[in-house]
C-alpha cells in the first residue's frame, strides 16, 4: 500500500492580458462587434463630455453663487453658526472613529478629506473667501483632535449622547434664540441650499425614528384597536405620494389648525417629511422586529422581565441594530426626496438654481451647467453615502447570521 | 385546616386592577381609540370652521361648474367651458398617457440594460453599470430639470429643427411625428386583421397539440405567422382604398402644419421617467435572471433544447416569477413619480388638481380626490400583484 500525497491544489493563475481580452471582449464574432461599437460610442461620448466640461461650458453662474448653493440666503454675519456646527460634527466624527473604529473611521476620513479639499478649491478668493477656507480647513484638524480625545472616553454611550446633543445644538444654533442679542433669530425662510436639503433629511429621519418605532410596535401588538390604527396609518401614508403630503401640509394644514396657530413653511415641510418617513421607518423597524427569534422573548419572560422590559431591553436593541443599514438607505432616499420641496416653494437647491439663472441676463441660457452641477452634487453625496452604507452592512454582518 | 385558610388568603388577595393585564390592555385600547378619534374630530372641526369662515363648502358640487381653465394637452376634446370634473378627468388621462408610454419604454430600456450587464462582454457590462449608478443616485426631479430646461427647451427653433430619421422633427415646439389618418376602409381591415389573429392563435394551439401527441413536426409557429400575414397583409391591399394613411408634418416659418405634436413637457417627462425607472427595472430583471439556477440552463441544454428555446421555455418562466412582483411596483413608482410633472408644467392629474384648488379654492375636496386616485392606482396594482402571486403559487409544486 502506498500512500500518495494528494496533489497540491493551487488557484488558477490569473490570465494574461491577452487572454483576458479574448475571454471578456472578443469571445465570439458578435461580442467583438459589440465591443467595437461600444468603444466607438464611448470614445465619442467621453470626448464630447470632456470638451463640454473643460472648454464649452460656462461655469460662471455656479462659481459665483457657491454661497447660495451651500446655505441659501442665510445672513453672512451669522454664517459662523454653520461653521461651528460643521466643526462640532467633525469633532464628533473624530471621537466616533476612535471609539467605534472600522467603518466609522472611513466616514470620518471621508468627511474630513471632503471639507479639507473644498477649502483648497482652485477658484478665486472672491468666490470662496479666505475666512471660509480657514473655517473649512479647521475641520480635518478637529477630526484629528477628536480622534486623540477619544482615547479618554471609556464608554461609547457618551459619544452617542454627543451626537444627540449636536442635533439639539443644530436646531438652536441655526434658528437662534428669540430675544438674545448674541444669537438673534434667523427666519427659517432664509435657510436654503444644501443646508436646507441636509436639514430636511436629518430632521425627517431623526424625528420619524421614535414614531416609526412606536408604529412598528403598535402594528405588532396584540391589541386589535391599536393594531388597526397603526396599520391604517402606515398603509395610507405609503399609498399616497410625498408630493401630495408636502402639498397637504403646505396648503391644507393651515386650514386644519385653529386660526391663531401659524407654522412657518420650512417647519411644515419638515412635518410632512416626518409623517412620510415615519410610515417607512415603521416598516423598516418591523422587519427588524420580525427577525428576532421567538426564543429571545420567551427566555426574557422566563427570567421574569415584564412585557415592557422585554421590548425595551431585549427585542428593540437587537432589532434596531439589525435595521441600521436600512435606515441609512432610507436616509439616502429622503435626502433625494428633499428636492420635492421645490414644488412647495422652499429655497432648496433646484429653486436656487433657477433663481441663479434668472439673476443675470447673460446666464439665462446656462441651464445645462447649473442643473448638471446640482445633479453632480447630489450624485457625489448619494453615492458616497450608499457606498458607506454598503460597507456598514458588511461591518455589522447583517444578513450573514 | 390551616393549609386551607392560607390558600384562601392568597386567592382573596387578587391582582389589583392597575396590574391586571386584561384590564390594562382594555384601557390601552380605549385610550388609543379616544385619542385618535379625538384628534380626527379636532381636525375636522377646524376644517369645517375654516371652510365656513371662507365661505367654501366641503361638498363636491363645484365639480359641475364651468372651469374656464385652458388645458393645452388633452386626449379627449376639451374646451375651457367644460366642467371642473371633466378637467380632472383630462388630468387623469394625461397621467395615464405618460404612465403607459413610460412603462413600455422603461421596460425595454431596463431589459436591454440588464442583458448588457449579464452579457459576458466586459465593456458593455461596465457601460450599463455606470448608467445605473449615475441615474439611481440623482434625484428624479433634478434629472427632469436637466431634461426639460437644459435639453428640450434649448432645442433649435422650428426653422432650424432637427430632422430625425423619417419625417420626425425636433424643435422648441416639441416633437412632430406623422399622424395616422384613418381611411373609410379601416373598419373592414381591422375586422380582417382580428380574424387573422384569432385564426392564427387557434391554429397554433391545435397544431402544437397535434405535434405533442404524435411527435410529428407541424411547423406550428410558421403556419400561424403565414395565416396572420396572409389575412392582415393581404387584406391591406384587398379592401380597396388604403385603410390608413399618414399625415406628414411640414415645416412652416413659425410652426409645423399637419402631423402630430408631442409637447416638450411630455417628451421631457417621459424621457426622465424612462431613464430613471429603466435603471431600477434593469436591476429587477437582472436579479430575476440571476435567480435561475445555472443548472437549469445546463440541464435544458443537455435535453437538446436550442439556446433560444432554453430561454423561452426554461429560464424566462422561472425568472418571471421573481421579476414580476418588483416590476409591478416599479410600474407603480413610475406612475406615482409622474406627479413631478407639476414642476415642469405638464398637465397631469396633480397639476390640474392644483390648478383647480387655486381657482375654485376647494383644497380639501380636491386633495381628497387626488389622493383617492393615487390610492386607487396603488390598490389596483397590489390587487394585480396578489392575483399574479396566487397563480404563480399554484404552478409551484
Amino acid at each position: 500500500m502506498t500512500t500518495t500525497t494528494p496533489p497540491v491544489l493551487r488557484p488558477p493563475s490569473p490570465p494574461g492580458p491577452i487572454r483576458w481580452l479574448k475571454k471578456n471582449l472578443f469571445s465570439s464574432w458578435y461580442n467583438a462587434l459589440l465591443t467595437i461599437a461600444a468603444t466607438v460610442f464611448l470614445f465619442f461620448l467621453l470626448r464630447g463630455l470632456l470638451r463640454w466640461v473643460l472648454f464649452q461650458a460656462n461655469w460662471e453662474p455656479v462659481a459665483n453663487s457657491l454661497k447660495l448653493f451651500a446655505v441659501g440666503q442665510y445672513p453672512l454675519a451669522e454664517l459662523w453658526r454653520i461653521g461651528v456646527m460643521l466643526l462640532v460634527v467633525s469633532f464628533l466624527f473624530g471621537l466616533s472613529w476612535r471609539v467605534w473604529g472600522g467603518t466609522m473611521g472611513t466616514f470620518a476620513l471621508a468627511v474630513a478629506a471632503g471639507l479639507g479639499l473644498l477649502a483648497l478649491l482652485p477658484i478665486g478668493l472672491d468666490k470662496l473667501p479666505l475666512t471660509a477656507r480657514l473655517w473649512l480647513l479647521a475641520n480635518p484638524l478637529l477630526t484629528g483632535g477628536g480622534f486623540l480625545v477619544g482615547r479618554f472616553i471609556r464608554r461609547p454611550r457618551w459619544v452617542l449622547l454627543g451626537w444627540g446633543l449636536s442635533f439639539v445644538l443644530l436646531i438652536v444654533l441655526l434658528s437662534g434664540i428669540p430675544g438674545a442679542s448674541w444669537l438673534p433669530r434667523v427666519e427659517s425662510s432664509l435657510w436654503g441650499g444644501l443646508l436646507l436639503t441636509f436639514l430636511l433629511a436629518i430632521v425627517g429621519i431623526v424625528a420619524s425614528f421614535p414614531f416609526g418605532v412606536l408604529l412598528a410596535l403598535g402594528r405588532r401588538s396584540s391589541l386589535p384597536v391599536l393594531k388597526v390604527f397603526c396599520a391604517l396609518f402606515i398603509e395610507l401614508v405609503r399609498g399616497v405620494l410625498l408630493v401630495t403630503i408636502l402639498f397637504m401640509f403646505s396648503i391644507v394644514l393651515p386650514l386644519f389648525l385653529p386660526e391663531q396657530v401659524r407654522i412657518d413653511r420650512v417647519v411644515r415641510a419638515m412635518l410632512a417629511m416626518t409623517v412620510f418617513a415615519s410610515a417607512y421607518m415603521a416598516e423598516n423597524v418591523r422587519g427588524g422586529l420580525q427577525a428576532i427569534p421567538r426564543g429571545q422573548v420567551e427566555a426574557a419572560k422566563a427570567l421574569g422581565l415584564s412585557g415592557f422590559h422585554v421590548t425595551l431591553l431585549i427585542v428593540l436593541p437587537q432589532a434596531l441594530r439589525m435595521v441600521i443599514p436600512t435606515i441609512v438607505g432610507q436616509f439616502i432616499a429622503l435626502f433625494m426626496d428633499t428636492t420635492l420641496a421645490y414644488i412647495v416653494g422652499l429655497t432648496e437647491l433646484l429653486t436656487i438654481g433657477r433663481a441663479v439663472l434668472q439673476s443675470r441676463k447673460e446666464w439665462l441660457l446656462l441651464d445645462m451647467e447649473v442643473f448638471v452641477f446640482i445633479a453632480a452634487l447630489f450624485w457625489v453625496f448619494t453615492y458616497a453615502m450608499s457606498y458607506a452604507s454598503r460597507r456598514l452592512e458588511k461591518a455589522l454582518g447583517v444578513g450573514q447570521r | 385546616m390551616n393549609e386551607n385558610s392560607r390558600i384562601q388568603v392568597i386567592t382573596s388577595k387578587s391582582i389589583p386592577l392597575w396590574r391586571d393585564e386584561r384590564v390594562l390592555k382594555g384601557v390601552a385600547q380605549v385610550v388609543s381609540a379616544v385619542v385618535v378619534i379625538g384628534f380626527l374630530f379636532f381636525f375636522f372641526r377646524n376644517v369645517l370652521a375654516a371652510a365656513e369662515a371662507r365661505g367654501l363648502g366641503l361638498g363636491y358640487e363645484f365639480l359641475g361648474y364651468s372651469s374656464g381653465m385652458p388645458l393645452g394637452e388633452s386626449l379627449i376634446p376639451y374646451d375651457p367651458s367644460a366642467s371642473y370634473g371633466y378637467a380632472f378627468l383630462v388630468g387623469i388621462l394625461n397621467t395615464l398617457k405618460v404612465a403607459v408610454v413610460g412603462i413600455v419604454l422603461a421596460t425595454l430600456l431596463g431589459t436591454v440594460t440588464a442583458l448588457a450587464r449579464i452579457s459576458g462582454n466586459w465593456l458593455v457590462g461596465k457601460i450599463a453599470t455606470v448608467y445605473i449608478e449615475i441615474v439611481r443616485n440623482i434625484p428624479l426631479l433634478a434629472q427632469l430639470f436637466v431634461w426639460y430646461f437644459a435639453v428640450f427647451q434649448k432645442l433649435p427653433p422650428v426653422r432650424e429643427s432637427i430632422q430625425l430619421p423619417g419625417p420626425v422633427y425636433l424643435s422648441q415646439r416639441g416633437l412632430y411625428v406623422p399622424a395616422p389618418v384613418p381611411g373609410p376602409t379601416l373598419g373592414t381591415w381591422v375586422i380582417l386583421a382580428a380574424a387573422g389573429v384569432v385564426l392564427a392563435v387557434v391554429l397554433y394551439n391545435v397544431l402544437l397539440r397535434y405535434q405533442l401527441r404524435t411527435g410529428r413536426s407541424t411547423f406550428a409557429p410558421w403556419v400561424a405567422v403565414a395565416v396572420l400575414a396572409l389575412l392582415a397583409g393581404g387584406g391591406w391591399f384587398l379592401v380597396g382604398e388604403r385603410p390608413l394613411s399618414w399625415n406628414l408634418p411640414v415645416a412652416g416659418r413659425f410652426n409645423f402644419a399637419g402631423g402630430m405634436q408631442v409637447t416638450t413637457e411630455y417628451a421631457a417627462l417621459v424621457a426622465g421617467l424612462v431613464f430613471y425607472t429603466g435603471a431600477y427595472i434593469a436591476e429587477v430583471v437582472r436579479a430575476g435572471l440571476l435567480a435561475v439556477n445555472p443548472g437549469q440552463f445546463e440541464a435544458a441544454r443537455a435535453l437538446g433544447l436550442r439556446p433560444l428555446q432554453v430561454l423561452r421555455l426554461v429560464v424566462f418562466p422561472q425568472a418571471l416569477r421573481v421579476i414580476i412582483p418588483p416590476l409591478i411596483s416599479q410600474y407603480l413608482n413610475l406612475t406615482k413619480n409622474s406627479s413631478l410633472a407639476v414642476a415642469i408644467g405638464y398637465l397631469d392629474l396633480f397639476y390640474v388638481g392644483r390648478t383647480i384648488i387655486n381657482q375654485a379654492g376647494r383644497a380639501v375636496p380636491v386633495f381628497t380626490m387626488i389622493m383617492a386616485t393615487y390610492l386607487a392606482m396603488s390598490l389596483f396594482t397590489s390587487l394585480l400583484m396578489n392575483l399574479y402571486n396566487r397563480r404563480v403559487q399554484l404552478v409551484e409544486r
